[in-house]
């Protein structure tokens, strides 16, 4: 276009020469939703990067947002929003950051009689669409990465192998039982064994909503793999509803040793290592 | 009289977290039509099992749950969809201990069990739909 040419584009050097005024507006317009859990100069800061960067590309129509041209844009954007994420603001929240910036631009331009400055301005809001959709595809990235990594995390926290007696450990499960946690659960069980020369480990499932026959199969594989180490394993915590669902499966446990509670199965392997539990009195009568 | 089917709710069955998802769903429909816990427990159990068939057999699909009433009885519905190979053999598959996997071969017969009624409808080719029903007692 002509004009275009001769006086570069309209919006851009708008936008350039309003710069200041700009960023102050479009933090004003944020730093009201956001109060208090992030400060002006954060936002200014943030803005005014993503505002130089927006510069270049004011012109685009933002339609190749995957392009080259948008790629600092696009990494401003992600860290942002990941940002954002782990600050737990909510998706619209941090989507809305962007979309505040087209009223400030239209409040700019608000009142000139220019027909092609505004189709420019229509343009740099298709693009301003574009970005805030942007950040919500980076923000539900950077949630799944949250989710990933705390479930990773609580398959290590929910699997304690701990030591109630000498010689005897218990595992308590809790939860659901896949395969991931139950290979952890058993190589946990089956080093700690060794390492504490244990021969009796109770696996407890009191914890464990349901077993069905994957779960079942899983602690059928670790007490026999204890056991190929010489220690004698006891499932405990096998409540009544859990035992009636196994029967109705059809599962059977075979000459594995299985209680009701876990002081049942503690009470079973100290007997089987010759210590009884006595009250003192009854000692005494003996 | 047909049951009234009241909010039906579906969950696609992609990977192993979905099958925990459908486990979580049936247990909220089952504690929502006060299901006793030893029944809650094995309906639970039998949708696992199945969710987990029509993932590793059926190569995933969905689940639909529901809560239906006919007769004046309350009860929960579920059903799981897939379009994988289909079951070949009814009667072998719903035999104890027979598994096409690595199983114990007790998911499909044991589940049938589990419910008070139970639908298979499979065409190799095209896919495999199982019901089940269990009623509030």
């Amino acid at each position: 276009m002509v004009g275009e040419a001769e006086h570069g584009h309209r919006l851009t050097e708008l936008l350039r020469s309003n710069t200041d005024a700009l960023v102050a507006a479009w933090v004003e317009a944020v730093a009201t939703t956001l109060r208090g859990r992030t400060t002006g100069a954060e936002l200014e800061r943030d803005f005014r990067e993503l505002f130089t960067s927006l510069l270049p590309v004011a012109s685009g129509d933002g339609r190749d947002l995957s392009g080259h041209a948008y790629a600092e844009l696009r990494s401003l954007l992600g860290d942002l929003s990941r940002s954002r994420a782990r600050q737990n603001f909510s998706p619209s929240e941090t989507a809305s950051s962007v979309f505040a910036l087209k009223r400030v631009v239209f409040e700019l331009v608000n009142g000139q009689d220019d027909a092609e400055l505004f189709r420019q301005v229509l343009s740099f809001s298709t693009l301003l669409d574009g970005l805030g959709l942007l950040t919500f595809e980076a923000y539900a990235r950077a949630r799944e990465e949250i989710i990933k990594e705390q479930s990773e995390q609580l398959l290590e926290l929910t699997t304690p192998v701990v030591k109630l007696w000498e010689g005897v450990l218990a595992v308590p499960l809790v939860g659901t039982l896949d395969s991931a946690r139950t290979q952890v659960v058993m190589e946990k069980l089956l080093e700690a064994l060794v390492e504490t020369g244990s021969e009796h480990a109770i696996i407890d499932i009191t914890g464990v909503l349901a077993v069905d026959t994957q779960v079942a199969q899983h602690l059928l594989k670790t007490v026999v793999a204890a056991r190929l180490m010489g220690a004698e394993c006891t499932i405990s915590g096998i409540r009544p509803q859990i035992a009636q669902t196994i029967v109705a499966l059809g599962i059977e446990f075979g000459d594995i040793a299985t209680k009701a509670t876990l002081a049942d199965a503690l009470r079973h392997a100290l007997r089987r290592d010759g210590v009884e539990v006595v009250r003192k009195g009854e000692r005494g009568a003996l | 009289m047909t049951p009234r089917s009241d909010g039906p709710e579906e969950l696609p069955i992609r990977a192993d977290d979905d099958v925990v998802r459908v486990r979580q769903l049936v247990r909220t429909y089952a504690q929502q039509v006060k299901l006793s816990l030893v029944d809650q427990t094995k309906l639970v159990t039998a949708a696992s099992e199945l969710a987990r068939n029509t993932l590793v057999y059926g190569g995933g699909g969905f689940a639909r749950v529901e809560i239906i009433t006919a007769d004046g009885r309350t009860g929960i519905r579920a059903s799981f969809h897939d379009e994988g190979p289909g079951i070949p053999d009814l009667s072998l598959a719903l035999a104890d201990g027979w598994s096409s996997g690595k199983g114990m071969g007790l998911g499909l017969s044991g589940a049938r069990r589990l419910v008070d009624e139970f639908d298979l409808d499979s065409e190799v080719g095209r896919g495999t739909v199982v019901m089940v029903v269990k009623w509030k007692r």
